[in-house]
């Protein structure tokens, strides 16, 4: 029997072409393994291999989102893969919108099996996976070798249109739909057991975990920008030159807070970024770029906003956990409301 | 953040690139911007051009504050 024949997408970090500063490198078409592939092919065993790897930059990818998907697409439906596989991307945001993007597209309209993996707060993994089957894989590289297997096994099953069993015994993210089986224990067993777990305090898996949808309603619009105090706020990273809290550019497990009291302008020699998940070239030489503080302060001058605040909130928004900015946002939330501060604009890179 | 701003009740844009995170994240208006790394500017263009394009995108960040919403609401550029 021939091999099943596998197209793989990774950026341009796993390729070895760079980090954030080749973000913007152009779709690539390879022949054969690249980077992740070596780890895709051993779990492979023989019975199937990678003949081409798609390599594109994330925030290329993410800013030409139509065109690359065509891109992409046509050279998949051209090569005819029995399997396309995504990733996997971990806990990085863009790479992860990317995977799912263009595994979603090819399962779509080329109607080919395929697998991409996650870490379950990547925000690709929230928006694809009931399209797409995501393995769950840890926040970093690291779970390379737990992932690859995982993936390489679904996706064989589905090349083979074996059955796939539900999320907990197969790796994927759950994705909605159910799958009866028998379980060794009867309910009224497992139930007790969880119960026993609960008061004795050892950990326990619910078997009918809450959603999590939280949706925050909108606050009503202000009347009057002009008799409104302005706060600004940002997850890029922009900090006070010489970052002086030494805000982590990744993971950050703390926020900052700066008075910007007579600022005009940030410049080169006064503001730069802490972020380190993208190319911080333009920030560093004009934070304002990031964090508008010019042109609210001429807003301010032609009353356009009442004033701007004089302190600014920022952090990294680079692999920080959504607990971290839940409760960094929590605080100064309040503190903003002591300030008196009726309106946000929060920027995002 | 976006949203625990919003749920302190300070009504709050959200000014970002990729659109698509910002509605999984739950942002209630939101203002496309430029590109990953430079949001709010543009390196390719003169500062004073960079400027205008701010403005622009602040402009329309001022139209979505104060703008009624009752969902999650994309205020594309004009």
């Amino acid at each position: 029997m021939s091999k099943l024949k596998v197209i793989h997408y990774i950026n341009q970090f796993y390729a070895g072409i760079g980090g954030e500063e080749k973000a913007d490198h152009k779709p690539e078409f390879r022949e054969g393994v690249v980077g992740p592939g070596v780890a895709l092919t051993a779990a492979f065993a023989g019975v199937a291999e990678i003949t081409h790897t798609i390599v594109c930059g994330d925030s290329y990818f993410n800013e030409n989102i139509e065109s690359v998907k065509k891109e992409l697409l046509d050279f998949v439906k051209k090569n005819k893969p029995d399997i396309f596989i995504a990733g996997p991307a971990f806990n990085a945001g863009r790479y992860g919108v990317a995977c799912g993007t263009i595994a979603d597209a090819v399962k779509t309209e080329l109607s080919i099996p395929v697998v991409t993996g996650m870490y379950r707060e990547n925000p690709g993994a929230d928006m694809f996976k009931n399209s797409v089957y995501i393995i769950e894989t840890n926040n970093s590289a690291a779970d390379m070798k737990n992932a690859a297997p995982k993936m390489a096994r679904l996706a064989l099953k589905l090349a083979n249109k074996e059955e796939i069993g539900a999320s907990i015994e197969d790796g994927y993210l759950p994705n909605g739909i159910r799958v009866n089986f028998f379980d060794k224990e009867r309910g009224s067993k497992r139930a007790v057991d969880m119960m026993v777990a609960k008061l004795s305090g050892k950990s326990f898996t619910t078997e009918y975990p809450m959603p999590d949808f939280e949706k925050v309603p909108p606050n009503k619009a202000i009347k009057d920008m002009s008799k409104v105090k302005v706060a600004l706020v940002t997850s890029g990273g922009v900090v006070p030159k010489g970052n002086p809290d030494h805000i982590e550019s990744s993971s950050a497990s703390r926020y900052g807070e700066y008075d910007i009291t007579g600022v005009m302008d940030l410049t080169e020699a006064t503001y730069e970024t802490a972020h380190g998940g993208y190319d911080p070239v333009y920030c560093n030489q004009d934070s304002d770029r990031v964090l508008p503080v010019d042109v609210l302060r001429e807003f301010e001058k032609e009353g356009k906003i009442g004033k701007l605040h004089n302190k600014f909130y920022t952090t990294t928004g680079n692999g920080t956990s959504t607990k971290s900015s839940k409760a960094f946002a929590k605080e100064f939330a309040q503190k903003l409301l002591a300030d008196g501060v009726q309106a946000v604009i929060l920027t995002s890179t | 953040m976006v949203k625990e701003v919003e749920r302190a009740g300070i009504p709050v844009v959200h000014v970002c690139t990729v659109t698509p995170i910002s509605m999984t994240v739950g942002a209630n208006r939101i203002v496309p911007a430029i590109a990953i790394p430079y949001p709010l500017g543009n390196p390719a263009k003169t500062m004073e051009e960079e400027k205008q394009i701010r403005r622009k995108i602040l402009n329309r960040a001022l139209e979505a504050l104060t703008t009624e919403v009752s969902e999650q609401t994309i205020f594309e550029m004009k």
